[in-house]
């Protein structure tokens, strides 16, 4: 089984790679862009094909590693 | 003052640490490998320096945190012990829930490497007790991400507990946006746990030991450690 897991920062942290990115793209003459955000994108494959045992073994990986929560949120997407 | 510093891949202060616990204590450090599950025996104080273990991948401190011996860490400040953490050091326990809040990328987005004033928030603890409050001391930093951030209940119970121990401040200790280095909230240096046995500092203490590379304001946590 396939899922992937985004971890994007909580609204309201302050974000300068983001802010970077939106210079540079900015600096691009990419027209139209409001604001950029950064976030992190973990494609897992898991064993079995048990969807609510694989959500909740990625949700405690979340917790437990990949995601500070912080500062951070996390989304759980399986395919 | 038996001391263990600890080193993870990628660390790279540890020799640093390890010549400014010899010079307090007379003694020498134990150096521990991350995978250890055991502490040398009769361990008093465990430093965690700076670096960037594992490339600072996923995030700064975020994997050593989660090493074989931070369980024995866990368990050496849970029976009262002393644990300091050094820039990295830090990070890792932010990461390892040893100190609240979490050090973000430092907000003008750029790495600093220079000499900072402090102010020293707090002279009552096992590692301040050699300075005064109020003092102005001037140590290294070279990070970049030491912005500390943590939600508004903490921060506000870190204050009303005395558990700063270090902000960022001018020559004068005047404190405020333009002595900032890194963004961090209240130009927060450096805190303390709830028992004041963890302390978590950017700047670098251990490089400031000898006057002829820059000073020697980081003498005095060393020698309130080995006092």
């Amino acid at each position: 089984m396939k899922a992937r897991v985004i971890v994007t920062l909580k609204a309201g942290v302050l974000d300068p790679q983001g802010k970077a990115i939106e210079g540079a793209l900015k600096g691009l003459a990419v027209e139209g862009l409001k604001s950029v955000r950064q976030g992190k994108i973990f494609d897992i494959e898991l064993d079995g094909e048990d969807r609510a045992a694989a959500r909740r073994t990625l949700s405690e990986a979340c917790e437990r590693l990949l995601a500070n929560t912080i500062v951070e949120n996390y989304a759980i997407e399986i395919a | 003052m038996r001391a263990a510093v600890i080193l993870f891949p990628g660390i790279n202060r540890e020799g640093d640490a390890a010549r400014a616990l010899r010079q307090s204590s007379g003694a020498e450090p134990g150096i521990v490998w991350h995978a250890d599950q055991d502490l040398p025996r009769g361990t008093e104080l465990i430093v965690l320096p700076g670096g960037f273990s594992y490339g600072d991948y996923l995030r700064c401190g975020a994997i050593a945190a989660r090493a074989p011996i931070m369980r024995a860490v866990r368990d050496h400040a849970a029976r009262g012990g002393l644990v300091l953490g050094i820039c990295n050091g830090f990070q890792i326990l932010c990461e390892a829930g040893l100190l609240p809040g979490v050090l973000m990328r430092n907000a003008h987005r750029r790495f600093i490497c220079k000499m900072q004033h402090l102010r020293v928030e707090n002279a009552q603890t096992p590692f301040t007790r050699r300075y005064q409050r109020g003092q102005v001391v001037k140590f290294a930093i070279a990070h970049g991400e030491g912005n500390f951030i943590a939600d508004e209940k903490t921060i506000r119970a870190i204050e009303a507990d005395g558990r700063v121990a270090f902000r960022y401040c001018d020559a004068e200790g005047r404190v405020g946006d333009s002595s900032n280095p890194n963004g961090s909230t209240n130009s927060i240096a450096g805190v303390f746990n709830e028992r004041f046995n963890v302390l978590g500092l950017m700047p670098h203490p251990e490089n400031l030991i000898d006057p002829l590379v820059g000073g020697v304001d980081g003498r005095a946590l060393f020698a309130s450690l080995a006092a």
